[in-house]
């Protein structure tokens, strides 16, 4: 009685080995390093960029542990942390800025036998490794509006061509066509269906006069909502890419939400401009005699106004390549290079406007405040709109008919230019962004939570050791034995899931090591009662542990399930609680019923016993 | 830790149904007089989280703050006399942290150290307070569904009034004392929800045990032999969750101090409650062994009803 069979050690011995190996790594700390990487694929750190970056830092004098190129990135492991921040300005300025990105990082030394068998540290969440957390909303309403109005803009391209007469305009996204006679009109409706059959037609006459309006249905609007934000997710990534940030992360969240982490960064407030930047260009006519008066606008150019067309040659979306540089006066000015598409319809549109002039429209989306209000609490709040600001940036007489190269001027600073070209190199956003939370935390705080938090474990933990001793001795010990092996087991499956441990995940953490312990009690307690019904000591073991699974299995799984619902409603640190917790459970039920079964096994089982040490 | 005698728990009985009113009553009219405290996750607005290099000068700040046009700013140490957390109420632009670093650091010679800046725009806070009541709704009817399916629905009734008791005394204490409630502190709510119920399914578990194996005795006294047989267990299994939120509550920092709060406040009520308040709800359900009986294909065991 009470020996298990082989196998049964077998499978604890063999857990018990993977929880010490899969969380070994998280003892061995890890170096603050520089990580430097092309700008483009088809840039490739070479042994050139190897030996800038080790000759700059040497005459530095900054103390480098090992340069190694590491998944096509240079890695640069530095002996201090305060080596860190000057380490990556001397690299940007030797190497320069446009054609590398330059990242801190901290790069794991986990030994080579222990990632051989696929092991490596925990990933910290941003709340212990400080760093920045957004929430963006994506303004969908307003890229249905731009995606409206350039397929209009192209339609009455095509009416022009087919010299159908009429006025087309826009109103809360319903596009209305007027027309003399019906022919004309259903001609146009027939355009429509050619050149936007995504949208819904319909007829009507009024006054005389033949209506045609267009609509967007349900399926199409959710289409270019999908496209809008899976277009904001490429250039968030790309413009993540221009900050530097190792290991960053950018997700689509619900409908029209997208989440960027990006662990380590410290200036805040540049990311933020760089990332929430809905800097958008526009290419336009200006008006001439035959523009008609639809088509114009006054927007703001040097102090005054001027009046441009409102159809749209290319957007900045075309762009494919920006460079900043220095026109022959010395002035700030940015190359552009479109791509193959906006090349072909911008030679299209000026090869027949030589000499007249072309305006470079440079639109940002801003928040300002109007006013202030009284909220329900009686307390006066400001109130904030949101608007876009247009202006000319460049207006500039077309010599001769462009292509896909051509070059702004006329930018008001260095500065501007070079944060000009690095948006439009990132790509510009297809809808505007608003920030609707933020969650910035400091590097001195997130070490600190790491102290705090692994400090708690500790005491918590060598707490409940002591406790369980002094009041079941060897069962507690084996009961010890069972949750130092739960510990390690948490940390080994979280770190094979590559989860991420954040605060409230080590709160998850201790609460699990507190009712892993349920576990035993329940049984210990069993068995003092079997022993105490007058059944022998080997008998009483056996009875207790049978007896208590049930009761285990059930207290369990309810708390599975409000730890998995804690999941499922969760966000962010939320989550991680939710994780350990889900995972400390699942772990505690097995090292505490066989875990501790074994080890009582070992202790009492084969041989004949007169009383327990319990 | 052998038990001299017997505790006639359910003698208690009248006085924990009136404390146990009493609580929830204060609890609901707290609640519905004070409201919670909800914290920044759930109104949303901005915080800025700072530590000087010095002891800091909290009504200075303030008269700063003030004098840059920040009216409604609310400047309160946290957790050190260094560090300074300033809270603002909602606004649409999330520039406000950064503004608020620059004009803290402005006019300060010594060191403004970055703790953090938290966002949260109005729809967020609405969707979590929406989102967070849910899940302690949905929580609430799971379990309900699982304890009927394994045990019995007198216990399912059971279950969920302590639970219902726990969380709104929970609450009602961080009602009454105007204690921040955020999202750490809802996790809290729900991990007491698991905790609770934890106990009283090991205490519910004992019950059915007992109300099978020991006959011819009056349900009062088996349920008071049950919470007997349990009361090791529970006692034990509290004090070291106990000991480790409070090892979590004194080492673990500010930032994790409500959740911490809220999981001690939900151990020590949900302890007394899966005791007092769901064998109390069984007995006054009349559990009797016809609710338990394992179904007898035979028949014959039916004689051995209670009269």
């Amino acid at each position: 009685m009470n020996q298990y069979s082989l196998w049964k050690y077998a499978i604890v011995l063999l857990a018990l080995i993977t929880a010490i190996i899969f969380s070994l790594p998280n003892l061995y700390a890890p170096d603050p390093a520089v990580q430097i990487s092309g700008e483009s694929s088809s840039l490739v750190i070479d042994k050139e960029a190897y030996d800038i970056a080790s000759d700059s830092l040497q005459q530095a004098d900054i103390a480098v542990k090992q340069i190694a190129i590491v998944d096509d990135k240079l890695e640069i492991r530095l002996l201090s942390r305060t080596d860190q921040l000057p380490a990556k300005k001397i690299l940007q300025n030797a190497l320069g800025r446009d054609n590398y990105i330059v990242a801190l990082n901290l790069a794991p030394t986990t030994p080579d036998w222990l990632k051989s068998v696929g092991a490596g540290p925990l990933k910290l969440g941003l709340d212990l490794s400080g760093g920045v957390h957004f929430l963006m909303e994506v303004d969908t309403l307003a890229a249905i509006d731009t995606r409206l109005r350039s397929s209009v803009s192209s339609y009455k391209a095509l009416l022009r061509k087919e010299k159908v007469r009429g006025i087309v305009q826009i109103n809360d996204n319903v596009v209305t066509g007027k027309f003399k006679t019906e022919v004309l009109r259903d001609k146009a409706s027939s355009l429509a269906f050619k050149s936007m059959p995504e949208m819904t037609r319909n007829k009507y006459q009024r006054d005389g006069a033949f209506y045609l309006s267009l609509e967007l249905g349900e399926q199409a609007i959710a289409n270019l909502e999908d496209e809008a934000v899976g277009q904001n997710l490429i250039t968030l990534r790309n413009r993540v890419n221009e900050l530097g940030v190792s290991e960053p992360l950018v997700q689509r969240q619900g409908r029209n939400r997208v989440v960027v982490e990006l662990p380590g960064v410290q200036d805040t407030a540049t990311a933020k401009r760089i990332l929430g930047k809905t800097a958008n260009l526009e290419f336009r006519l200006a008006v001439n005699g035959d523009t008609s008066s639809f088509n114009r606008e006054m927007i703001a150019f040097e102090g005054s106004t001027v009046e441009i067309e409102r159809d749209i040659i290319v957007t900045g979306e075309s762009v494919a390549g920006a460079q900043f540089g220095f026109d022959e006066n010395s002035r700030p000015q940015v190359n552009i290079n479109l791509d193959a598409e906006g090349g072909k319809l911008m030679h299209r549109i000026t090869r027949h406007a030589v000499q007249r002039k072309m305006a470079v429209l440079f639109i940002e989306r801003k928040t300002r405040k109007i006013g202030s209000q009284l909220s329900d609490d009686n307390e006066l709040e400001a109130v904030y709109e949101r608007y876009d600001q247009r202006r000319v940036i460049s207006l500039a007489t077309i010599q001769s008919p462009l292509g896909a190269n051509f070059r702004i001027t006329g930018l008001d600073s260095q500065a501007e230019a070079a944060e000009l070209a690095l948006l439009l190199r990132a790509g510009a956003l297809a809808a505007p962004m608003e920030f609707v939370e933020e969650r910035t935390i400091g590097p001195s705080l997130g070490a600190e939570n790491i102290a705090l938090g692994v400090k708690s474990v500790v005491i918590g933990f060598s707490l409940v050791l002591f406790f369980m001793l002094v009041f079941y001795r060897v069962f507690g010990l084996a009961a010890n034995i069972a949750l130092t092996m739960n510990l390690l087991l948490i940390v080994a499956v979280m770190s094979m899931l590559s989860a991420t441990l954040t605060l409230p995940g080590i709160a998850g953490i201790v609460l699990t090591v507190g009712m892993a312990v349920d576990a035993n009690v329940l049984i210990f307690s069993r068995i003092r009662e079997e022993l105490a019904n007058g059944l022998t000591p080997a008998m009483a073991i056996n009875t207790g542990f049978e007896r208590a699974f049930l009761t285990i299995l059930d207290a369990n799984l309810t708390t599975l399930l409000a730890a998995v619902i804690l999941y499922a409603v969760g966000t962010g640190p939320i989550k991680g609680f939710a994780i350990t917790l889900s995972i400390g459970i699942l772990t505690s039920m097995f090292t505490a019923i066989m875990g501790t079964r074994s080890m009582i096994n070992l202790i009492y089982g084969g041989r004949s016993i007169k009383k327990l040490a319990l | 830790m052998a038990l001299i005698k017997t505790i006639n728990f359910m003698a208690f009985r009248r006085w924990a149904q009136v404390v146990s009113f009493l609580l929830v009553v204060a609890s609901i009219a707290s609640l519905s007089l004070n409201g919670l405290k909800l914290g920044l996750d759930f109104t949303g607005g901005t915080l800025v989280e700072v530590s000087y290099s010095q002891q800091a000068d909290l009504s200075s700040i303030r008269k700063q703050l003030e004098d840059a046009n920040y009216d409604n700013a609310l400047v309160i140490n946290f957790g050190s006399e260094e560090d300074v957390l300033v809270r603002l109420p909602q606004s649409k632009s999330s520039q406000l942290g950064d503004e608020i670093l620059a004009t803290l650091r402005q006019d300060y010679d010594g060191d403004i150290d970055l703790h953090r800046i938290e966002f949260v725009g109005p729809q967020v806070g609405e969707e979590l307070r929406e989102q967070g009541g849910l899940g302690l709704l949905t929580a609430l009817i799971c379990v309900m569904i699982y304890v009927t399916f394994r045990f019995q629905y007198k216990f399912s009734i059971a279950a969920a009034v302590a639970l219902i008791h726990d969380v709104l005394i929970t609450l009602g204490i961080f009602s009454i004392f105007q204690w921040d409630f955020d999202l750490t502190v809802l996790a809290a709510l729900l991990a007491v929800i698991g905790y609770s119920l934890n106990d009283t399914i090991v205490v519910s578990d004992r019950i059915r045990e007992n109300f099978r194996i020991v006959r011819k005795s009056r349900p009062v006294d088996i349920i008071n032999r049950s919470l007997n047989q349990t009361l090791g267990r529970t006692i034990m299994t509290s004090a070291t969750t106990l000991l480790v939120l409070f090892s979590l509550f004194i080492f673990g920092g500010e930032i994790i101090h409500g959740f911490a709060t809220g999981l001690i406040i939900g151990v020590i009520v949900g302890t007394y409650s899966s005791v007092f308040v769901a064998a109390n709800i069984l007995l006054s359900l009349d559990i009797s062994q016809d609710d338990l009986a394992i179904p007898v294909v035979e028949g014959s065991d039916q004689s051995d009803m209670m009269p």
